[in-house]
């Protein structure tokens, strides 16, 4: 009997759904409970389709190749989808700032949708790419199966769930107020049920790995999944006011629950999106190349100097306020000795290429892979600039801080999935080639463009802004208001939301290049210049 | 209090020492001449197979 | 077995591996956040600070549900320009009872540390409403809806009870009237002794120009008018409070 047990406890769950409707404290548990109940009697729905009686098969036919694939290629579209649904909400925010009568009271007000847009970008487009990517590098280079079965479905399906939970929770106005950690107490012991699942699956396919050696891709992927979980639980420690409202309030208060939070902050960008991402680039990078890493062991280096070193960084982003100055003393050391791990992962990414540089020229995802690496470098050069107090009292509370993050997240992240979403889709539905390498190259160059408008505006708006709000004059009286400084950003704002236009519509053309690639089609075009071998005349 | 400075002396002194020690020592671990091989071989296991 | 050979246990060993990341991971955390839960100059000495009353509790709850501090920030760091523009600048102890903090990372807007009756609250409700209606350069968002829905103050004791459990010093006197007190600091004419008594400085009135109901912009208004008014800055000693 295949999916009767899922189908019973989906179904469980949507009982205790409804139930939760019926006896809910406030308006908006109410509310988030008919979401839950709603989606998981469409997931009951589903199942009872596909519900079958005959007896269990060890494996299905889909898997000739003995690696456990299927959930992979959800995982990819999911990352496909959630792409542009995040490219677009920020788009939507983006041009709510420049013109604010685009705010919708009270659902689509941008201090709810600007968490939508967060976490849709890095848990939902980021959070499924390492999911999928993790499920797919970790088979390959165990060369073993994905452990624990159906495990990795739970996994798959609990985190889509937790995503539409945590979206639709803000849009209701339930949040806890901690950046990038905002779903309320229930939605987060769902996701470290996920989590623990997802860590148990990865885990269990290295220990049955039949090669010797643990790659170091996966020592990223684990010590990102480790982290990730050890920050979630800490960061999200809170009282619920009732086990069937949806407001709880965190057990620290003030200064520590600051620290924690920007502890966890600063790290679900060291290790969500950049220890995870880096296991990509030591997975994808080598085989689009096909050459081997440039220095296994300054790898090795990279992964035990950048894990230290992260986890120390937190408080650069409390500079100069009421937390104990030893404190940020710290954070900055720690930021600044950061930069040298990071930039030591760049150039062994970048010099995987050394002897194929042509490789740049002739094929656009290798050359996508290369600017991620790029602006990897770049973004890990100016954050432990900014976290210098001297600059972060300029820089902080300003619109710098967006363009440095978006330079890392639409520059690094961003890329290095695109270049891991080209290589995998031909692979996973057993193509031949991409639907248009053309298309690939239109892209790159839109988001490239993309994101060179968003963070050059943005780095000029962000220190005209803190210019203009210390700026004195002869009679030593402050020359602008804070209004006049709102006012100076438009031009910017309207310039940010262009940028981020171009990106998105970079992410729909890779959305139509992957639809078309798994139904099949094959573009009839000119390829790139060079992209082909050259056939020589016989002697 | 009496705790916290006595542990931040330790931490400025002996744990600083520590660290850097087991940093050198992993980096010159990492780098001994037997150490190539075993590296160059896990650098080929993504482009075994598929 | 050889040193040598001591190089690839590591890279061989799942659980090592797992355990060292852990351990390497957990080091900075440990040492960064836990001394400040027990080191005593964390938080200053002061004098004034008190648990929020309840109808500021709502309107803080409110404030927290719209996302004000995507946009503002209630921290302003020791420089001049944000001392003259914004006031002293922020305690430690001024958050003491915040859980959670709400100190911002982004001003689109400006801080509201200290917003606390600098404007009046016919001001506030206009803002709120309407804000380009008295900032022409404003780019917030309407919240006219809070003047229209009622505040629903069903559970405000076991709110109350939540904070205390995680350390607010809510007294059994605090939470028994809590209902009556969140509805009293609304009603100007309500009976308000022992809501002063029990909340010092607390601004009572009907803030948002309806007195026939409670409404969610009575609660964020009553919220915004106490920030950064509750230390008495004439007793505080700067030097005993360097961190």
């Amino acid at each position: 009997m295949k999916y009767a047990f899922e189908t019973i406890a989906v179904g469980i769950g949507a009982f205790l759904a409804l139930l939760g409707v019926a006896f809910a404290k406030d308006d908006q548990f109410q509310a988030h409970m008919w979401v839950l109940f709603i989606v998981l009697l469409a997931g009951t729905v589903l199942l009872l389709r596909r519900l079958n009686f005959s007896p269990v098969t060890a494996q299905t036919a889909d898997d000739k190749s003995g690696y456990f694939d299927e959930v992979v290629r959800y995982g990819i579209i999911a990352t496909t989808i959630w792409g542009i649904v995040g490219f677009l909400v920020g788009v939507i925010v983006a041009f709510q700032l420049a013109y604010p009568d685009l705010n919708i009271e009270p659902w689509f007000n941008f201090g709810r949708t600007r968490p939508l847009h967060t976490s849709a970008v890095v848990f939902a487009f980021g959070g499924n790419a390492l999911i999928a990517t993790s499920l797919y590098v970790v088979q390959r280079t165990s060369r073993a199966r994905l452990f624990g079965g159906d495990l990795a479905w739970f996994v798959f399906w609990g985190y889509q769930l937790f995503i539409v939970m945590a979206a639709t929770g803000y849009l209701l106005g339930i949040t806890q107020s901690r950046e990038y950690a905002e779903p309320e107490w229930y939605v987060d012991i769902w996701l470290t049920l996920v989590w623990v699942a997802y860590l148990v699956v990865f885990m269990g396919t290295i220990v049955r790995r039949k090669e010797p050696h643990i790659y170091v891709a996966n020592w990223f992927y684990l010590a990102f999944i480790i982290t990730i979980a050890m920050l979630h639980i800490v960061n999200n420690l809170a009282v619920p006011v009732s086990f069937l409202g949806s407001k709880s309030y965190s057990l620290f208060s003030g200064v520590q629950d600051a620290l924690t939070q920007w502890w966890y902050g600063h790290n679900a960008v060291g290790f969500f999106l950049t220890a995870g991402f880096l296991g990509m680039m030591y997975y994808f990078i080598p085989k689009q190349a096909n050459r081997p890493v440039y220095s296994y062991r300054l790898s090795i280096i990279h992964f035990w100097s950048l894990i230290f070193l992260y986890i120390w960084a937190g408080p650069h982003h409390l500079h100069y306020t009421a937390l104990p100055d030893w404190a940020q003393t710290l954070g900055m050391v720690f930021s600044i000795m950061l930069w040298m791990p990071s930039w030591g992962g760049m150039i062994n990414g970048l010099m995987t290429l050394s002897g194929a540089w042509d490789k740049i020229r002739t094929d656009p995802i290798i050359r996508m892979m290369v600017i991620a690496v790029a602006f990897y470098g770049m973004s890990t050069f100016e954050g432990p600039m900014m976290s210098i107090k001297a600059v972060n009292s300029l820089s902080h509370y300003t619109d710098w801080t967006i363009g440095h993050v978006h330079s890392g997240a639409l520059g690094w992240v961003g890329m290095i999935t695109f270049g891991a979403v080209y290589y995998l889709v031909p692979k996973l539905w057993n193509r031949p080639r991409l639907y248009s390498m053309r298309l690939v190259n239109w892209h790159f160059w839109l988001a490239t463009l993309g994101i060179v408008v968003y963070a050059a505006v943005l780095w000029v708006a962000g220190i005209q802004q803190g210019l203009m709000w210390r700026e004195y004059d002869d009679q030593g009286f402050l020359v602008f208001s804070f209004a006049e400084s709102v006012a100076a950003m438009f031009p910017y704002y309207l310039l940010r939301a262009i940028g981020g236009l171009m990106y998105l519509a970079g992410g729909i053309i890779m959305g139509w290049n992957v639809l078309m690639t798994i139904l099949g089609h094959e573009r009839d075009e000119v390829p790139i210049p060079g992209s082909e071998p050259v056939l020589q005349p016989a002697e | 209090m009496e705790l916290y400075t006595a542990m931040r002396q330790f931490a400025d002194s002996w744990g600083l020492v520590y660290l850097v020690v087991v940093f050198v020592g992993m980096v010159l671990f990492l780098l001994r001449p037997g150490a190539k091989k075993a590296a160059d071989d896990a650098a080929q296991i993504p482009l075994k197979e598929d | 077995m050889s040193l040598l050979n001591k190089h690839g246990i590591i890279e061989r060993n799942a659980t090592l591996l797992f355990v060292g990341s852990l351990v390497v991971v957990s080091i900075g955390g440990i040492v960064e956040i836990t001394p400040l839960f027990y080191l005593e100059n964390t938080i200053e000495k002061v004098e004034g600070m008190r648990p929020y009353s309840p109808l500021e509790l709502a309107g803080r709850d409110i404030y927290i549900r719209e996302g004000c501090y995507t946009c503002h920030s209630q921290m302003i760091r020791p420089f001049r320009d944000e001392v003259e523009r914004y006031g002293h600048y922020s305690l430690a102890a001024e958050s003491m009872y915040d859980h959670p903090f709400q100190w911002g990372s982004k001003r689109t807007g400006p801080d509201l540390a200290r917003v606390g009756n600098r404007y009046s609250n016919e001001w506030h409700v206009d803002h709120l409403i309407e804000p380009r209606s008295v900032v022409p350069e404003s780019i917030m968002p309407s919240y006219a809806f809070l003047a229209t829905t009622p505040l629903k103050v069903a559970n405000v004791t076991a709110h109350l009870q939540a904070n205390r459990a995680v350390g607010v010093p809510y007294t059994d006197d605090m939470i028994a009237n809590a209902q009556a007190d969140l509805l009293a600091q609304a009603d100007p004419e309500a009976d308000t002794s022992g809501l002063e008594e029990r909340y010092p400085k607390v601004r009572i009135g009907d803030f948002d120009g309806d007195p026939a109901v409670v409404t969610e912009m009575d609660a964020l208004v009553s919220y915004l008018q106490m920030l950064g008014t509750l230390v008495d800055f004439s007793t505080y000693d700067e030097a005993s409070g360097y961190r």
